[in-house]
């Protein structure tokens, strides 16, 4: 007993509770944030962090501020993403459809070579804003883990809904078309 | 002859015009490439894998990464500068270099932690050592009796000493 008591034993066991929480903070730290999901799943509108970012074609920046009062898709994608190659051509039919209709869908490159990302848009004749993340340090905001994903952003600046995965043509008519209807 | 002169002038001129215009071109092509894919995926980390570039096999973002890379050596650019063209790209966190905040400051903590641990270890080790040593050496010099009682460091009173050197002859030992 004395000798679990000396020092030695003591600085192990400390050491090793001491690694064993780092170990623990670590995984917690990492783990996928459904902070996001939890609220929309009970009604609530979170607000969106104000993003800026430079834009792709390297003419300026551009913050989801500029877009309030307007309905926001905002995609996070990457060029070497298949399913972002999917999803592409309905995000350009329906930016063309809601820009008249007070809506905009807002492209956020990735974690990309921007050169690459610049002949995606042009692949796609792309016409809405295309900004650029390049270490990612905004999607961490919305709890972003793969591409591409979809928040889709009410005109008072508020989360509305989300996709992990692409969006497809039944998610933009529930989740998108009835915001336009919703004042400011 | 002065002919003759002018010629071989020209022609060692011509040679000498012709040495300078080879020479770095040689020279360049012979340091490059200055570096290699391989040389530089182990220092890099790929950002979406979260991983070391060497070890994201049958990542397109991987994949599109190390093209990046080649395309820059084929240039003929140092593995510095194909670094510094990386965190342009993708940030500083392609550096491979952990963060300073959050979980990734553990990187920088643990070291320094066990570090200190271990300078601590050390020196109650020699402290203990130091301590044994000088108890060792103690009854040599500092024991009231010479000889039988040495390794106790205890003060014999006179009486004991002569009681026990009475027994010690009674017992004829």
């Amino acid at each position: 007993m004395r000798r679990l008591l000396s020092p030695v034993p003591i600085a192990v066991v400390i050491a090793v509770v001491a690694l064993l929480g780092l170990l623990a903070y670590g995984v917690r730290s990492t783990a996928p944030d459904a902070t996001l999901e939890q609220a929309l799943a009970t009604g609530d509108r979170p607000t969106a962090a104000d993003t800026r970012l430079p834009r792709l074609d390297g003419r300026g920046q551009a913050s989801l501020a500029e877009f309030r009062g307007r309905v926001v898709v905002l995609n996070y994608w990457a060029s070497w993403c298949e399913p972002c190659r999917t999803e592409s051509p309905l995000l350009e039919r329906w930016h063309r459809w809601l820009s008249g209709r007070g809506g905009t869908v807002v492209g956020v490159d990735v974690m990309d070579v921007s050169s690459d990302a610049r002949s995606f848009v042009r692949e796609f004749g792309l016409t809405y804003p295309m900004l650029r993340d390049a270490d990612g340090a905004t999607q961490r905001s919305f709890g972003i883990v793969a591409y591409p994903e979809t928040i889709v952003i009410d005109r008072a600046g508020r989360i509305a809904a989300l996709r992990r995965g692409p969006v497809d043509e039944s998610f933009m008519r529930s989740e998108v078309a009835p915001l336009l209807g919703e004042g400011s | 002859m002065s002919r003759q002169r002018a010629a071989g002038r020209a022609l060692a001129a011509a040679a000498a015009v012709l040495a300078l215009a080879v020479a770095p071109a040689t020279a360049l092509a012979a340091a490059c490439p200055r570096t290699s894919v391989a040389a530089i995926e182990n220092e890099v980390m790929c950002p979406v894998c979260k991983t070391p570039l060497g070890l994201a096999q049958e990542a397109p973002q991987a994949d599109r990464e190390r093209a990046f890379i080649l395309e820059r050596v084929e240039r003929c650019e140092s593995k510095d500068e194909i670094k510094t063209a990386l965190a342009a790209e993708f940030g500083d966190e392609v550096l491979a270099l952990p963060e300073d905040e959050g979980f990734d400051l553990a990187a920088y903590l643990v070291p320094l932690l066990g570090l200190a641990v271990g300078l601590g270890a050390c020196a109650l080790a020699v402290v203990r050592w130091r301590g044994r040593r000088a108890s060792a050496a103690a009854p040599a010099g500092s024991g009231a009796m010479s000889g039988d009682l040495s390794g106790h460091d205890r003060e014999v009173s006179p009486d004991a000493a002569a009681r026990l050197e009475r027994d010690l002859e009674r017992y004829d030992l």
